[in-house]
């Protein structure tokens, strides 16, 4: 017998009878009557930061005024951005310098100040984590209340990966002090569309 | 033979100062947990769905182990299975060898810490650098992390300082952990952009989607996997859950529970790997099939290694992980660890004042304290306890059985303690140690209780 079958044989004869699972009803599940607010405002709590904007030029403006600055960015969002199979192929050397990463989020969640972004957004796996800061596009109606929400919204097997992306990296590993930009990004800013 | 936890433990409270410290600390972690779940009005209800979820699955888990392969394997990942630790080094070993990798990084994963992966590697002569900023600090250090998720708890900043001065020739005698954590940050993204072969964890693993998912805060796990040709994660088979919405539980209870944040940083999907990588997954079972089959002790495996119990637990706080000298130390350690290896971990479930409190913050509602106390009966019946606690046992369970006979025995004691107080407060008694022994009470609770008891009631 092989090493598979010993483990799912020894498994089979020692777990106990079935049992169902639970019926998750989500009446009693937290909601917010703001929910751009509770984003905010959990969001900065943990070291993000957060921006109510009109409409998605500003963030296009930003990203001019990057590239005129001759600041190292990647833009994934807007029609002038560079091709994605550049962006794509950039190594980890490479991507180590990009000052700051432009990535469209799906969906935001209230209760915990998190975006999901979908691998095809990102571009390259590794931007949103290596890049010195980050910024996130999302648009106010996709702010949902909870996670149970955000699942409903996503499928994570549809890609090959995703992630949710709450704030800037940070560790407390030193004497459980806080810092913030431990291997990750240094800021993360999320744009809100309104 | 193992030292003891005990004889550990107190060598860990001679430096009074640290072990305050230690013990401030970790409390204030606790507390960081009630503020996050109070925080929520379905805490409970949370907690209940995470404990059903997880029961439901190991009722099934041959068959979610089956469906997640069937899918894994669909989407691209190589998927390994291992009996034991030794299996599942083996199983590493070879990838490195076949690839002829030489850079290698690590994210945390308790399970690598359990088969000793690091040594085993080390002894054929491969390095593995460990990412997590408290992992490198204790790697630096060459200890063994003494918290699942804070491995480095029991350092103070100057021997963070100290150890990074040495190796990273930091600046001698600058505390300033912003300092530090930069140093750690240059140090560390040099050997990301190099690695070859990233290893890391497992939080979750998706038996619907064959996906897994990898929780931090420092982003580590991700620089490492997303650079690397080849991506090894490794977990324990308990980690399946069912469907991608059972996510949703698990990551609100994660977090909060952990260190009182609503969500860690990252929380990373893996399904694929990406075009030219090579993803592998090893499921290793060392011990849990055995544990399966205990029935007093099976629900250890619904363990989501938030590390709650640690932070609340009064021995562990103030006897530091290092005394358990196990991969996986505190009350929930205490009771995974004696399934491993009984004789060598029977001190173990004694290391408890059995106070409940693990059981009250567990996300996943393990009955800790009452499989501690289970333990402590199995290991007595099998003859690893040692005497003292054999016979303390013996005589407690006989004085327990006989009702009036105990209540002489306590009579007695507390007319001893007074009339000869040097009888408890002596060196033989390991209660005493490190304790004043307190005045014994004029009379029994239930001799109280039957004078006042009824009066008060009216
Ligand atoms: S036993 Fe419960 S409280 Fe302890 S680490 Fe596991 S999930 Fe957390």
């Amino acid at each position: 017998m092989s090493v598979r079958e010993n483990i799912l044989n020894a498994i089979a004869t020692n777990q106990p009878t079935l049992v169902p699972l639970p019926v998750l009803n989500r009446t009693a599940v937290i909601s917010y009557e703001d929910r751009y607010a509770q984003f905010k405002s959990v969001l900065e709590s943990i070291g993000g930061k957060t921006e109510l904007i009109l409409n998605i030029e500003i963030v296009i403006e930003k990203i001019r005024s990057d590239k005129a600055n001759d600041t190292f960015i990647i833009d994934t969002i807007s029609a002038e951005s560079i091709d994605t199979a550049d962006t794509i192929a950039l190594s980890a050397f490479e991507l180590e310098k990009v000052e700051r990463a432009y990535i469209k989020g799906t969906v935001a969640v209230a209760e915990n100040g998190a975006v999901w972004v979908y691998e095809s957004q990102m571009k390259n796996r590794l931007l949103p984590f290596i890049c010195q800061h980050l910024v996130l596009v999302i648009d106010k109606n996709d702010i949902v209340a909870t996670m149970h929400d955000a699942y409903d919204k996503i499928n994570v097997g549809s890609e090959g990966f995703g992630a949710f992306i709450a704030g800037p990296s940070k560790t407390a590993d030193i004497e459980q002090s806080l810092v913030i930009g431990a291997h990750g990004a240094r800021s993360t800013t999320v744009y809100v569309v309104e | 033979m193992k030292i003891s936890h005990a004889a550990l433990a107190e060598k860990f409270i001679a430096d009074e100062p640290r072990t305050d410290w230690h013990d401030d600390t970790l409390w204030f972690v606790r507390e960081k947990r009630d503020k996050a779940a109070h925080g929520l009005p379905e805490w409970e209800q949370l907690r209940e769905w995470g404990s059903q979820i997880k029961d439901h699955t190991l009722s099934n888990l041959s068959n979610y182990l089956k469906e997640f392969e069937e899918k894994a394997k669909a989407n691209g990942i190589i998927v390994h299975w291992a009996g034991d630790g030794d299996e599942h080094n083996k199983i590493i070993h070879t990838i490195i060898q076949k690839h002829k990798i030489q850079k290698i990084v690590k994210s945390k994963s308790m399970l690598t810490e359990e088969c000793h992966l690091n040594d085993y590697l080390q002894e054929k002569g491969i390095e593995v650098v460990d990412t997590d900023l408290g992992e490198r600090i204790v790697q630096f250090r060459k200890e063994a992390p003494s918290h699942i998720v804070l491995p480095a708890i029991h350092l103070k900043r100057e021997d963070v300082s100290e150890t990074f001065h040495e190796h990273l020739q930091t600046e001698k005698g600058n505390n300033d952990p912003q300092y530090l954590t930069e140093a750690a940050r240059q140090h560390l993204r040099d050997k990301f952009v190099q690695s070859e072969l990233a290893i890391t964890g497992v939080n979750f693993a998706v038996a619907e989607t064959g996906g897994f998912v990898v929780c931090t805060n420092e982003g580590n796990a991700d620089m490492g996997a997303h650079t690397a040709a080849v991506h090894i994660a490794c977990m324990g088979f308990e980690k399946i859950i069912p469907k991608a919405e059972h996510l949703a539980v698990f990551l609100r209870l994660l977090a909060r529970s952990a260190t009182g944040q609503p969500i860690t940083t990252y929380s990373s999907h893996f399904h694929k790997p990406r075009p030219g990588q090579e993803m592998h997954l090893v499921i290793v079972d060392n011990g849990r099939s055995k544990q399966l089959g205990r029935e007093d002790f099976r629900n250890s495996l619904k363990c989501i290694r938030c590390a709650a119990c640690f932070n609340t637990c009064p021995v562990y706080r103030r006897s530091g992980g290092h005394s358990y000298q196990t991969a996986v130390a505190g009350p929930i350690g205490s009771i995974l660890s004696p399934n491993l290896d009984m004789k060598a971990n029977a001190d173990l479930p004694f290391a408890s004042t059995l106070c409940g409190s693990c059981t009250n913050v567990c996300p996943v509602k393990i009955n800790i304290h009452e499989q501690l106390w289970k333990w402590r009966q199995v290991i007595v019946a099998e003859g690893y306890a040692d005497s003292t606690k054999t016979i303390g046992m013996k005589t407690m369970a006989y004085l327990f059985s006989k009702p009036s006979l105990y209540r002489f025995a306590g009579k007695m004691g507390r007319r001893m303690m007074k009339a000869f107080p040097f009888m408890t407060n002596n060196k033989f008694n390991v209660w005493y140690k490190q304790r004043e022994m307190p005045k014994p009470p004029k009379e029994s609770f239930r001799e109280w209780y039957l004078k006042n008891g009824k009066i008060n009631r009216k």
